[in-house]
């Protein structure tokens, strides 16, 4: 019974191996990713849903500015782009490039939700606040998720940038920056999705 | 505005007695366990091997202790309400109708989310790793806050007691009921907040559980050589990833109604009430099947175990908890047939309910076949497990009938449906989980659970669960609501006695459980288990040391065979020992899991109360706690090899000295100890 327990130690493929971890992690990720894609379905469908539930109230074609919305994706296509840099760099472990890439997605990002709170600035004083009706409701509890996680991701950025600072781009920083890469472009698909149901239609 | 929100002192329950006892309880109970912990003094022991542990098997101990005391608190919810509906003919009773509306909602949110869900996590947390042949979990810190979320959302229900009030509202919540219009108060506040913080900590168990399943496989062991335990748990993982999120958003909106006066739910101001219903039985179905299938694997572990036979069916029994995790997210409109939806999409979703009986059908005709020639052990694991099997047919016939939308018309809020819920829920999840509780207590500790307090549990569970729910159809028949605090039709009395009688006969069965530990960790010398392998078992589990070394494998098993380690006994290897031993990383301790639990509890106090400075405050904790985990590549610490050697001599020598296994009277155990066989 050479094959028994006894006499076959496998320490050379063990799953708590370091490789193996860093693509459980991303598996994971993956994973959680999913998980975060279906409250966005859900948010998508609860927006559809209260549509024309305006209970007397502004419309989105009375109120959504097509120019801004376009504003703020090309901020966040492009802040996308210079992420996928980050990543090139990271690829040829070149460190200061990693941070400028870094900083300037993050500088892009922040550009996005300035222009985000302008937008919910604007509506609110125009009394078109989220309590005014439920399509608002659905509308600022969707687009200000997407925003919410976009905060997030600043926040992740600027840790990573920190790491990538003081500690170099060690493997776990290099899968950490990877898992925010993972999150990042995910955001960007979301907001597609935000631009073609949300504000699309209105100038449609 | 008032840095305390809306927290007076008008919160505490100084307005009514019953209200007050309950308060004083729980103060009592929580100053009690601190007076035992200080007695013992045991406070170095609780805090740094048990509160900052990431070891899978002591996260999933801390669990089912959670469950077990929830499962008493729930329990006294529910002999409440029956007390009170066996007098409350044409008289108001004990209970004053919002005091009642609150035991009702808490019982069914306590069970469901502070019972059910953390035994279910952690029989899986200390069990499906060993299945497998794992060291841990995928992600043992996540899985630390997990467990402490799930700490923080019972927290939050037990100070309800004290602080303020909990929900009237019933455990669903339906709006606009628990709109801020027509429920001002802080109990939905407490419900919501208390559900959102648990739905995090599950999701982030189903991702976990899944990537364990997925990634830490021991060599050799393909899917379809997992144990059925394991299978159920990885279906269950999938249903928490892509169900959980419904509950998080239908609460979360509903949450943002109540806090920020927004118009989802609420009847107004174009407002949906039916979106609410449609999000919160979008989770609300597959959570069922979350509940009932890691029960369903714990059923075909035990019935093999202890039929001594290998699992009738087993690809059957796979594909048919493939299907049932499927089919469960196609279920959710028949909890609302009634709220008028058309014809078409009613019949839709009846006949998908029928359908769905028939994977389940397969399962319970593949553990009769197992059954079926099979040397039967009569212990308390398989007494739970046919007391399951003749309860759980009898409750999934009242389904099929629920099925019909027509005959939902008829019984829909009645107490039939009270009946045929618990009629699937006790036997189907309790059942599981206590024969799972009592088949793994002897893994989990090194010795077995008394057997005749266990007998006598299953038997006072069982009668009494008869008594307390058949007379709950009968009533619902008669045209009872469910929920009534009180009525006038006289001839409906005689039933609630007989449920509260079998409310009684669960009591003592309740009793019993108690009993059983107290007497089983008194006389625990006597039942000590030196093998591991406590009930010639069939599964990886078994081939460690009871407890499992912090390691559980010192070296990975190699897998051949369905039932690995039945396998490995009939070829001699089982308790082979190697030729040399390797380091092992394993998780260091870390009390950031714990902290992150206590800033949750924090934040979910501070959002009830409108203490929004503090809700702030802990909101920026969490997050420095998760950055802090996050900038720490230190995590792990090695066991050197020596020390790994020194445990397993230490196992080895048990080993040596243990007796044979009571049960081991297979061929392959013929003559003498567990070592024979062996090199």
């Amino acid at each position: 019974m050479t094959a028994g327990i006894s006499t076959t130690t496998v320490s050379g493929v063990i799953p708590a191996s370091a490789a193996q971890k860093y693509e459980e992690k991303a598996f994971g990720f993956w994973i959680y990713l999913m998980s975060d894609a279906i409250i966005f379905a859900l948010l998508f469908a609860t927006y559809v849903v209260m549509l024309d539930n305006t209970a007397g109230g502004p419309t989105g074609k009375q109120l959504f500015s097509i120019e801004r919305a376009a504003g703020g994706t090309a901020l966040l296509l492009l802040s996308s782009a210079t992420f996928g840099f980050a990543s090139v760099a990271l690829a040829t472990s070149n460190r200061l490039r990693v941070l400028q890439w870094l900083a300037v997605t993050a500088v892009l990002g922040l550009g996005f939700l300035f222009l985000e709170f302008g937008e919910f600035r604007s509506m609110i004083v125009e009394g078109a606040g989220p309590d005014r009706s439920g399509f608002l409701s659905a509308f600022f509890a969707l687009v200000g998720t997407h925003g919410l996680h976009v905060s997030v991701g600043i926040i992740w950025i600027v840790v990573m940038i920190g790491q990538v600072s003081i500690k170099g781009l060690t493997r776990p920083v290099a899968s950490r920056v990877m898992r925010l890469g993972l999150f990042w472009h995910f955001l960007d698909i979301i907001w597609i999705g935000i631009f073609s149901i949300v504000y699309l239609p209105g100038v449609l | 505005m008032e840095i305390f929100g809306r927290l007076t002192i008008e919160a505490f329950p100084f307005y009514s007695a019953i209200a007050a006892s309950g308060a004083a309880i729980t103060v009592l109970g929580a100053l009690s366990v601190i007076a035992v912990i200080t007695y013992l003094r045991a406070w170095r022991v609780v805090l740094f091997d048990w509160v900052s542990s990431l070891d899978h098997k002591k996260i999933g101990i801390m669990y089912v202790m959670l469950a077990l005391v929830m499962l008493m608190r729930g329990f006294i919810d529910a002999a409440m309400m029956r007390g009170q509906q066996a007098i409350a003919s044409g008289n108001d009773g004990y209970l004053p109708a919002d005091h009642f509306d609150q035991i009702f909602t808490s019982h069914g949110t306590i069970m469901i989310f502070f019972m059910a869900m953390p035994f279910l996590s952690g029989l899986i947390n200390h069990i499906m790793p060993q299945q497998i042949g794992a060291r841990d979990v995928a992600f043992p810190f996540m899985n630390a806050i997990s467990l402490w979320l799930t700490v923080a959302g019972a927290g939050l229900v037990l100070i309800s007691l004290v602080v303020g009030k909990f929900s009237t509202a019933g455990w669903s919540g339906y709006p606009p009921y628990s709109g801020i219009e027509y429920n001002p108060g802080v109990g939905v506040d407490y419900w919501l907040w208390a559900v959102l913080i648990a739905g995090v900590g599950s999701t982030m168990s189903g991702i976990n559980f899944l990537v364990t399943i997925l990634k830490r496989r021991a060599p050799g062991m393909h899917l379809l050589r997992m144990p059925l335990f394991t299978w159920t748990v990885f279906v269950t993982s999938i249903l928490m990833i892509f169900a959980f999120p419904a509950l998080t958003v239908a609460c979360g909106l509903l949450a943002l109604d109540r806090t920020f006066g927004m118009h989802f739910f609420t009847n107004a101001a174009g407002g949906n009430m039916m979106h609410y219903i449609n999000l919160f039985w979008l989770w609300g179905h597959p959570e069922v099947y979350i509940l009932i299938l890691p029960a369903f694997g714990v059923f075909s572990e035990v019935v093999a175990t202890f039929s001594q036979k290998r699992l009738f069916g087993y690809i059957s029994l796979v594909l048919a908890t493939m299907a049932i995790g499927i089919l469960s997210f196609t279920v959710w409109l028949h909890h609302f047939f009634t709220m008028g939806s058309s014809a078409d999409v009613n019949s839709f979703f009846g006949i998908m309910t029928t359908i769905i009986a028939v994977p389940t059908g397969v399962k319970v005709f593949d553990w009769l076949l197992t059954m079926y020639r099979g040397r039967i052990i009569f212990k308390p694991p398989m007494l739970y497990t046919i007391g399951f099997l003749v309860t759980f047919v009898i409750g999934g016939l009242s389904g099929v009938l629920l099925a019909l939308p027509p005959v939902d018309y008829q019984m829909h809020n009645t107490t039939f449906l009270v009946a045929h819920f618990h009629n699937m829920i006790i036997p189907g999840v309790l059942f599981g989980y206590l024969a799972g509780y009592m088949f793994w207590f002897p893994k989990a500790f090194g010795f077995k659970l008394n057997e005749t307090w266990g007998t006598w549990s299953f038997w006072c569970w069982i009668v009494g669960f008869y008594l307390a729910f058949m007379p709950l159809y009968v009533l619902g028949l008669m045209g009872m609501p469910r929920r009534m605090e009180h009525y006038d039709i006289a001839a409906w009395q005689p039933h609630l006695i007989v449920a509260a009688i079998g409310a009684f006969i669960i009591l003592l069965g309740v009793i019993c459980l108690g009993v059983q530990l107290v007497v089983s960790i008194r006389d625990r010398e006597q039942a000590r288990d030196m093998t591991g392998d406590s009930w010639n078992g069939r599964s990886l589990e078994w081939a460690t040391s009871s407890p499992p070394a912090p390691y559980n494998f010192a070296t990975l098993p190699i897998v051949q065979s369905v039932d690995a380690f039945w396998d490995m006994k009939q070829r001699g290897v089982a308790y082979r020992r190697p030729d040399r031993y390797v380091d092992i990383d394993l998780p260091k301790n870390t009390f950031l899991g714990a902290f992150i639990g206590g800033a949750g509890f924090v934040f979910g106090f501070a959002m009830i109360w409108y203490i929004w400075w503090l809700a702030i405050l802990a909101l920026a904790a969490v997050t420095l706690a998760l950055i802090i985990r996050a900038s720490d590549d230190e995590t792990e610490f090695t066991l050197p090899a020596r020390e790994v050697e020194h445990m397993e001599d230490e196992r080895f020598a048990h080993l040596s000295k243990a007796p044979r296994n009571e049960l081991a009277d297979d061929p392959g155990f013929a003559g003498g100890s567990v070592l024979e066989g062996s090199t």
